[in-house]
């Protein structure tokens, strides 16, 4: 019997989902709709009759007190019967997770359920055009990738049933294949792989005297994608006359390799960086990009972006638990006029909507705070936003390595596998098109955090009996990747027909690369194998056994019985062609803007305050639980209101400890137009900055790396990231912090339908972790009493090129801040010495917007005023002007409020570097600025430029 | 002195369990955290505890509302045993998403004793979705104010996290709000720092006489929005940089309560 049973808002209490979709329908300026309904569907297949379905509805599906429910399909409500429904079902095969929980909830209840659908029906008043109506289905309230709309709801629901999948090995005949027919079967099969790549597979089968099955070139070619083994970074580069020869290990790598710091455990070889926490535990961290998926379906995209990065921590060593989240996007701006919009792109707001909303809802079922973060605007992320995502593990010092051996079972446990996410590795390696979102839907995956959640807990319990050997994460590849790394030295055989699928149909192929979520592969050693299930079934987690490790070298696949692919791991793993690319960088020509003397600074300081990217982000911030787990010790507001932007989240992983980790992060792509060299540096200054604000042990300081930058085959934007590279290794060797971890995404690209092309700004994001011995001396950056003293660490120097300052008149300008490597190392440390002997009130670095943001923040997130003296900044020679003194970007340096009796103590402790007394904090609540001559600069009230601060993104 | 046995429940999203296991830890008592599967193929482990706890987080994802499926589960698999364990003198205390769960069974408010309107499964009163409609983490200022819940002390202020999408406390009836009030079941009432009427986001959901939390009609069972379990270190307070090093933390004292209780 199928029974349907729809659910609204009682009329006496507000459809608040109803209302923020209106709203956001009026955003989209339309404005024909009044009224809204929201009402939630189930179509539930039982045995039962109308008796048990009333109760059911009653009982469960609606809340007795603010809900009501109808079997049926209900009549529009009183006063919307003029009105239009549409009705938004899930696509055959995309995962329902509501439905899941409800079957098991009708059967807690004794009703026999087969099944349950869930659907949203939207009943919308006024006069809305066919048009209007297609723009608020797209817009708003469906997503097409993954979503039907249904315009006329009392027809039929798209049935969910798929046909069973009937055996038929593949065999793709390459032998005879001429170079353009190699193209063209790469392009046809979605493979991305270059010309080179497909000549080596078609010699490799020659050799072996047979042609491949199409899971044999599906495998070759997920292992080999960029998104899997970095061709780029790690091929060969010809620059300027020089050849580099793995610009990541002669760069990035080879700093850790040359610091060769004690507390580096494992770097650059597992899911995650890991470094020594304490006596008995490590801690490991990994970001991740996830911009391709987030760019069509932004709240799938994002959810699985920050799901398979938490995967990441869990995968590595023995398997660490979450501990934390990060999550840094890059947008256009929110408020793009939308017939600049091109085709194929979704308008900015709705995507930053749906990343947070992901990253959210993700996040927050996991029980993982997210503490730290950023977001950017530029144009150029219109159709190619950035979705960076962060995870930090928590792990048993003796449980940071596993190896599989021979005979070790092989588990996949967790979610089922379904079509979703097949290609992910290889979408994510190319560019995107106009046409993007239709072709490649089926490369976005669709979570379910509450399954994950289910898989850490029991992963968590299982290593804890020391039950497994080894484990992975099944990311991009899918069950090929995670089997073919695991078994890399071994060889591996597997059965593809036992593995737990979501709904019939998958071919083999589909199995073997799917990346549908929430998948981990453990290697159990046989006579452990009772207990694993016993744990994972204790738990209601699915776990299967797929085969076993061997140790003849080969990966061996079977669908019942029949071998449908055999490869030698050898040249699945290092047949990949490395190959040359040319990089070159032309300095571009660059001036310095005339702009009109005498400025109105303290309108300046109003107007960099309302830039998106210096404005509050609270409206993301709050969204996220950033104290589960019960370990924050510096939140990511702070302040007298709880609302002033910290430099740094600090977390006490172990909560009867007060150790702490410190997270931060640092990036300002707008620099890399001037220079992508001093844009890396000052990416790695402002990550290492931020933690040494609220009390990080800069000699315990590690680094994670992610490039996001165009198609590397145009030389100039190679050459921009050899540039980067370099600065990453001068600046981790300046500062000696080594880096860990990280990953590129190349081809951020978008072609348009008329053929022109959008690349990002070359996007580095260094982020931070780092050991804090004692929480209790941390800092936050809120001025705290009148009368303490200010004091500017470090030199101001005349470097306002790509600043804020001159974003205001649109001028780049050609000054880019330099971080000046031989005294920056030395200004950070005498900060972080200073914090620790507890002199220090309050710090805040300076970065977007200089010395006046940063004293207009510390004061208005103290609820104090401040009166700045600019005769006590340390100079440069040459910087004389005020606008240049309050604005300049110039990097490695700090503010700090020091009490009247630490004076002494603060100037001893941080001389010899260079540092100004230059002002006091006052009672007052304005921030007054005095220039050389005593002239008043600036006098604004704290609260007025919060406002300005805050108004931009309060959504 | 005997042990005070405390079991906090774990099911399938709970993610509030290690905080609160350490909060009561050092309260004093003897915490064990077992999944629900355990109680379930076992109910009669649920004697050897005094306290219950039901820890925030999504159980089972917030799928259909919040707390629903596993009061569904407690409900049909669990009703007896639960009302033994209250019968006998025992505590149960929901946090958030146990909040939920608690007001989803029915357990909270517990029966009123008069003749109210009453919904499916006897349900009165629910937490719905905030008026913001959306989830939010922010620190809220609360007065205790009932005389009978043994887990606190009227007319205590104390400082808490929430982070909940759903929190808004509303009733069924006026009726309702009124026997609850009369009955002295209001155990927390959202307040401004001042101590006057909040609105948001003083009372950060919309709560229907700024109710944060409830009791049932003994005092024995506590049910409540804010977070005590995120309030048990100095560092934990958003302000602990402004704030003198020897302030106690505001949530020990609820874990506490209910530890002396069986103590005393």
């Amino acid at each position: 019997m199928n029974w349907r049973v729809e659910v609204s808002t009682r009329k006496d209490f507000p459809d608040t989902h109803g209302q923020a979709l209106l709203s956001q329908i009026n955003d989209l300026g339309i404005t024909t709709v009044q009224a809204l309904r929201f009402i939630r569907v189930f179509l539930i297949q039982a045995e039962a009759d109308r008796q048990a379905m009333t109760t059911a509805a009653a009982e469960l599906l609606s809340d007795p007190v603010t809900e009501d429910f109808y079997l049926g399909q209900s009549k529009p409500p009183p006063g919307l019967a003029k009105a239009t429904t549409i009705e938004v079902h899930l696509k055959p095969g995309v995962t329902d997770p509501v439905a899941g929980s409800t079957l098991m909830a009708l059967r807690d209840m004794g009703i026999k359920a087969d099944s349950v659908r869930t659907a949203r029906k939207y009943v919308m008043l006024g006069n809305v055009t066919d048009v209007e109506l297609q723009n608020i289905a797209a817009g708003v309230l469906a997503n097409d990738c993954i979503e039907t709309v249904l315009f006329d709801p009392s027809g039929e629901p798209p049935s969910p049933d798929l046909a069973p999948y009937q055996l038929e090995v593949i065999t793709v005949p390459i032998h005879e294949l001429s170079d353009d027919e190699l193209t063209k079967l790469s392009r046809d099969r979605d493979l991305f792989l270059n010309l080179r790549e497909m000549q080596t597979i078609q010699e490799h089968f020659k050799q072996l005297g047979r042609d491949p099955s199409d899971l044999e070139i599906e495998t070759l070619a997920q292992t080999w994608s960029e998104h899997c083994v970095h061709k780029t970074l790690r091929g060969v580069i010809e620059f300027n006359g020089q050849t580099i020869d793995n610009l990541l290990g002669s760069t990035i790598m080879k700093a850790t390799r040359d610091l060769n710091k004690p507390w580096c455990i494992s770097v650059f070889k597992d899911n995650a960086g890991v470094i020594r926490f304490d006596d008995a535990h490590a801690v490991c961290f990994k970001v991740e990009t996830h911009n391709h998926p987030s760019a069509i379906e932004p709240y799938g995209g994002a959810a699985t972006g920050i799901g398979g990065v938490i995967r990441d921590p869990l995968g590595t060593g023995l398997g660490a638990r979450p501990i934390a989240n990060t999550d840094i996007f890059c947008f256009a701006p929110p408020d793009m006029p939308r017939e600049e919009i091109p085709k194929g792109v979704l308008h900015p707001a709705r995507v930053l909507r749906g990343v947070v909303g992901g990253v959210r809802d993700y996040g927050n079922r996991m029980g993982i705070p997210t503490v730290n973060g950023a977001v950017y605007f530029d144009e150029r992320y219109l159709g190619n936003p950035l979705v960076y995502c962060g995870n930090v593990g928590l792990l048993p010092i003796d449980g940071c390595f596993g190896e599989a051996q021979p005979g070790d079972k092989i588990i996949v446990a967790g979610g089922r596998t379904g079509r979703d996410g097949i290609h992910g590795a290889t979408f994510s390696s190319g560019e995107l098109t106009h046409s993007s979102d239709t072709e490649f839907s089926h490369a976005v995956q669709i979570g379910n955090a509450i399954t994950e959640k289910k898989l850490a807990d029991t992963i968590i319990q299982a290593r804890d009996e020391g039950l497994y050997s080894a484990i992975t994460d099944c990311g991009a590849g899918g069950l090929s990747s995670a089997v073919g790394e695991m078994g890399q030295e071994l060889g591996a055989d597997v059965e593809l027909e036992k593995v737990p699928l979501k709904y019939e149909g998958l071919s083999y192929t589909e199995i073997w690369i799917s990346e549908a979520q929430e998948r981990m592969v453990i290697a159990v050693p046989p006579e452990n194998l009772e207990r694993v299930m016993e744990i994972f079934t204790g738990e209601d987690v699915e776990a299967t056994c797929l085969g076993e490790f061997t140790n003849d070298h080969i990966l061996r696949v079977r669908y019942q019985g029949t071998v449908v692919g055999e490869l030698q791991m050898e040249f699945l793993h290092d047949g990949v062609p490395r190959y040359t690319r040319r990089a070159s960088w032309t300095v571009p020509e660059l001036s310095e803007p005339n702009l009109p003397e005498s400025p109105d600074l303290g309108q300046a300081l109003h107007d960099i305050l309302a830039a998106p990217n210096v404005a509050s982000k609270e409206w993301i911030i709050r969204q996220y639980d950033h104290e589960v787990q019960g370990g924050s010790a510096i939140k990511p507001l702070v302040g007298v209101a709880n609302d002033g932007p910290g430099d740094a989240a600090v977390v006490r992983p172990l909560l009867d400890s007060d150790r702490g980790l410190a997270i931060s992060c640092g990036m300002n792509p707008k620099y890399s137009d001037l220079d992508p060299y001093y844009m890396a540096l000052a990416g790695v200054d402002e990550a290492i900055r931020n933690a040494i604000c609220v009390g990080a042990d800069l000699s315990q300081l590690a680094l994670l790396d992610n490039f996001c930058w165009g198609n590397p085959d145009v030389p100039e934007r190679l050459g921009s990231l050899v540039l980067a590279s370099q600065a990453c290794y001068d600046a981790a060797m300046a500062f000696g912090t080594p880096f860990i971890s990280g990953k590129d995404s190349l081809n951020n690209e978008f072609a348009r339908d008329d053929g022109t092309t959008i690349a990002i700004p070359a996007t580095l994001l260094i982020s931070a972790i780092a050991i804090v011995p004692d929480t209790t001396k941390c800092v936050t950056m809120d001025l705290k009493s009148p009368g303490n003293h200010l004091f500017l660490m470090g030199i101001t120097k005349n470097e306002l090129g790509g600043s804020h300052y001159y974003a205001l008149s649109d001028q780049l300008g050609a000054n880019v801040p330099q971080v000046d490597l031989s005294t920056a190392p030395a200004v950070h440390q005498a900060v972080a010495k200073a914090i620790e002997a507890g002199l220090v009130a309050s710090c805040h670095d300076l970065s977007e917007g200089g010395l006046a943001v940063a004293a207009a923040e510390m004061a208005f997130a103290g609820g104090l005023g401040a009166k700045l003296d600019l005769a006590g900044v340390p100079l440069a020679p040459g910087v004389a002007q005020p606008e240049q003194i309050l604005f300049s970007e110039s990097q490695s340096r700090y503010l700090l409020e020091v009490r009247p009796e630490h004076y002494n103590d603060f100037i001893s402790t941080v001389l010899p570097c260079h540092v100004g007394q230059v002002g006091l904090v006052t009672a007052k609540p304005s921030l007054i600025v005095v220039g050389a001559r005593k002239n008043t600069l600036i006098d604004e009230p704290i609260e007025a430029l919060k406002e300005s601060w805050q108004r931009t993104l309060r959504w | 002195m005997a042990d005070v046995n405390v079991l906090v429940l774990r099911t399938a999203g709970t993610n509030c369990d290690r905080e609160t296991i350490y909060a009561f830890a050092s309260a004093g008592g003897k915490v064990q955290a077992l999944h629900i599967n355990r109680v379930l193929g076992n109910p009669k482990l649920l004697q050897d505890f005094q306290i219950l706890a039901l820890p925030g987080g999504f159980s089972y994802g917030d799928d259909i509302a919040a707390g629903k499926i596993l009061a569904n589960q407690l409900l049909h698999h669990l009703a007896d045993q639960l009302h033994e364990f209250v019968e006998a003198g025992k505590l149960i205390i929901g946090i958030c998403n146990g909040f939920q769960v608690l007001v989803k069974t029915g357990l909270l408010p517990g029966n009123l004793g008069q003749d109210l309107p009453v919904g499916g499964n006897g349900q009165i009163v629910t937490l719905t979705n905030n008026d913001s409609d959306k989830f939010e983490d922010r620190w809220v200022h609360l007065a205790a104010c009932s005389k009978k819940c043994v887990f606190l002390q009227e007319p205590q202020r104390i400082y808490l996290p929430i982070a909940h999408g759903e929190g808004k406390f509303v009733v069924s009836d006026p009726a309702v709000l009124e026997a609850l009030q009369k009955s002295d079941q209001v155990a927390f009432r959202y307040i401004n720092p001042d101590g006057s009427e909040p609105s948001y986001p003083d009372n950060p959901n919309g709560s229907i006489d700024h109710i944060a939390g409830i009791t049932d009609p003994t005092g024995r069972i506590l049910g409540l929005m804010p977070h005590p379990e995120r309030h048990t270190h100095r560092t934990h307070h958003p302000r602990w940089t402004r704030l003198p090093a020897e302030r106690q933390p505001d949530g020990l004292a609820i874990f506490a309560n209910a530890v002396g209780y069986f103590k005393a």
